[in-house]
């Protein structure tokens, strides 16, 4: 396990994060079980790289993102940025840090303050900065992010009602921008939008990356999108990372028999190729996360079950350079070569 | 030939609001056959939804009003019938049933599973609230329901969302309608209880040799699970033809547009993505010219002083709606 985390490189370092949620009943709050949200997981991100977290809902992806954020403090767990521990560190300690890691929101409408036009918006993010001090220089400061998401500098005058889903989420990537941040924490930025919109934000991010050199940590459902966008991608089941790898590697050579299912239950829109598919199809649901199954957390649906699988959990293991895979089918070598 | 189950021909819905006359259904035309799936395609504020409630009458009126057209629905005209006669409610149900995007405000909250079961199951036939009953834990079964009894008694609340929606197809195949309108079945699922659904959807459909119109944005969903397709833009159908035809040879620029604008799985991944540029129109101030000329990246002289490109053959049965194609 330890050896994910390795490289001196890394701008984020996430170490056996674990956050758990009690769960309480009545007017006394007894407690009666824990949501495992998050159940330690390690991963790091590499400055200017993207590291995309896909999993269905409620596997924990947007509760690990929170824990970088410090919006939710860890259960137990270690999370390193540049090489300086945040998580154990006091709030004010932690101010500096507060503009070098942003986030923007899934739904652009509701992450916007109505009675807000877009300058003041984005003004008031420029302000906590503290770079701009003068009118005209706020001013000037503004209409550079505008133009660097975009949008029409005329646009500031706008409230956010009058804005398009696209024209929302652009604004609202501006306002992360506005303080110089090093990492952006991307929760389900572009699925609340439109096909055509989609492809112009995940353009729009790219170009950002380019140009400015940001690290992402992208969490999504779509894994299409989070394929196409990231460099590395952990793939995350009840609270468990079950498979880290290069995104181009996932789609070729996935290993966790989940990613697989995953992978073939998104129909692809190549009519021939769709047609040749092989399908894996999973049985039931996914189980609550108050109620983990024991050992692999995958064994109730998984076709490859085995009796070590319902009694062990599999650790994530280099299967090969880079590819990280936590199931016990690979645990004898040669079996997966 | 098999035979057409529905056929609209020119449907035109208008809402009529403040803003002025919104055009959301601006004469489109398509058909079904019997057994077969056909799909409907385009993105947030087509009016691919519109077009759906239209053949039902649920459109709520005012504001919106069925101007025109025809829904032929086995040989009767649907829209001749007032929205709440008799007839009309008889095929809500028992010809024609739907399944909506949000299972969860689609069911009753505060009645369980099976007073819905059979209360649909008792309006439509002729059975006693007992038989009801047993036939609304056959339909659970088929749907593959674990523990059905129980389940009857449970509220949707207990339930998550893949076994609400199953409940919804249940619902859609107990009084034994020939056609199902599935509008965004899945979109509200994750990605692995989309595939589950969407398998027993179209397993129960060839199984008992129904129709399925299904109502997506989703490409992917289109490819595996169509036979026909039919691509939506600001209320006109802009391309139609099988899914083979629409997917590997598209014509219209909008399809060949959002074909390129989804990420794909298979792809090169370091391939920019070519987004459409510009904005969806807004319906309520529509240029009486090509909806699509401000985003189209081939604009002619044509496409401004023309007005709207009707349908035209382009091979089989592919049919565009653009001026460039075909010259």
């Amino acid at each position: 396990m330890s050896d994910v985390v390795n490289d001196e490189q890394a701008l984020l370092r996430v170490e056996h994060l674990k956050m758990f949620f009690p769960v309480t009943k009545g007017l006394l709050e007894k407690p009666i079980g824990t949501v495992k949200a998050v159940d330690d997981i390690s991963f790091e991100i590499i400055k200017g790289e993207t590291f995309g977290l896909v999993g269905e809902s409620g596997c924990g992806k947007t509760t690990a993102g929170k824990c970088i954020l410090r919006v939710n403090k860890p259960t137990e767990g270690h999370i390193w940025y540049e090489n300086k521990e945040i998580v154990q560190m006091s709030d004010t300690e932690f101010m500096p840090y507060r503009r070098k890691i942003q986030l923007i929101f899934q739904d652009p409408y509701s992450s916007l303050d109505p009675r807000s036009s877009v300058y003041g918006i984005l003004s008031e993010a420029i302000q906590c900065d503290g770079i701009a001090r003068s009118k005209d220089e706020l001013q000037k400061r503004v209409n550079e992010l505008l133009f660097t998401v975009e949008l029409d500098p005329l646009m500031s005058y706008r409230y956010p009602h009058e804005l398009s889903g696209g024209q929302r989420q652009r604004l609202g990537i501006a306002r992360a921008l506005a303080c110089n941040p090093e990492l952006i924490v991307c929760d389900e930025p572009v699925s609340a939008l439109d096909v055509s919109i989609q492809a112009q934000i995940i353009n729009l991010f790219k170009d950002i990356q380019k140009k400015l050199g940001i690290t992402y940590l992208f969490i999504a459902h779509d894994l299409a999108v989070v394929r196409h966008i990231s460099d590395k991608i952990g793939v995350m089941y009840l609270g468990h990372l079950v498979e880290i790898t290069k995104s181009v590697e996932l789609y070729k050579k996935p290993m966790h028999p989940y990613t697989q299912a995953l992978l073939s239950a998104i129909p692809i829109t190549d009519y021939y190729e769709e047609q040749k598919r092989k399908r894996v199809t999973l049985q039931g649901e996914v189980p609550s996360p108050m109620n983990v199954p024991r050992g692999c957390p995958f064994h109730p649906r998984c076709p490859y079950a085995m009796g070590v699988c319902r009694k062990e959990r599999p650790e994530l293991r280099e299967l090969f350079d880079n590819h990280f895979v936590a199931c016990h089918r690979y645990d004898k070598e040669e079996s997966f070569k | 030939m098999s035979e057409v189950l529905l056929d609209v021909r020119n449907l035109k819905t208008s809402f009529f609001t403040a803003e002025g006359e919104v055009k959301s259904v601006d004469g489109i035309s398509y058909y079904v056959n019997k057994g077969e799936t056909i799909a409907i395609v385009g993105e947030s504020g087509c009016g691919k939804s519109v077009s759906q409630m239209s053949v039902l009458q649920l459109i709520q009126m005012p504001p919106g009003k069925v101007l025109d057209g025809q829904v032929i629905f086995k040989g009767k005209d649907l829209l001749k019938y007032n929205p709440k006669s008799k007839e009309m409610r008889s095929i809500r149900g028992s010809g024609i049933s739907m399944i909506f995007q949000e299972p969860m405000t689609s069911l009753n909250p505060v009645l369980t599973i099976g007073e819905q079961l059979c209360d649909i199951i008792t309006t439509h036939s002729d059975l006693t609230k007992k038989e009801a009953w047993l036939k609304g834990i056959e339909a659970l079964v088929s749907v593959g329901i674990s523990e059905p009894k129980t389940r009857m008694r449970s509220y949707p609340f207990e339930m998550s969302g893949g076994m609400r929606q199953r409940v919804m197809i249940a619902a859609a195949i107990a009084c034994g309608s020939e056609l199902i309108i599935a509008d965004e079945p899945t979109t509200a699922l994750d990605v692995t209880t989309q595939a589950q659904v969407m398998d027993l959807l179209l397993d129960l459909v060839k199984k008992y040799n129904k129709s399925l119109i299904i109502i997506t944005h989703n490409l992917g969903l289109v490819t595996r699970y169509a036979e026909r397709v039919y691509v939506m833009y600001a209320g006109r159908i802009i391309e139609s033809g099988t899914t083979e035809q629409i997917l590997t040879h598209p014509e219209h620029p909008y399809t060949k547009g959002l074909l390129n604008s989804v990420p794909k799985l298979e792809d090169d991944k370091n391939q920019d993505l070519i987004p459409i540029k510009g904005m969806p129109p807004v319906l309520s101030n529509l240029p009486p010219s090509c909806a699509f000329m401000p985003r189209c990246p081939f604009p002619c002289s044509k496409c401004t002083s023309n007005g709207k490109p009707a349908l035209k053959n382009v091979g089989q049965e592919h049919y565009v709606a653009c001026y460039l194609v075909g010259e």
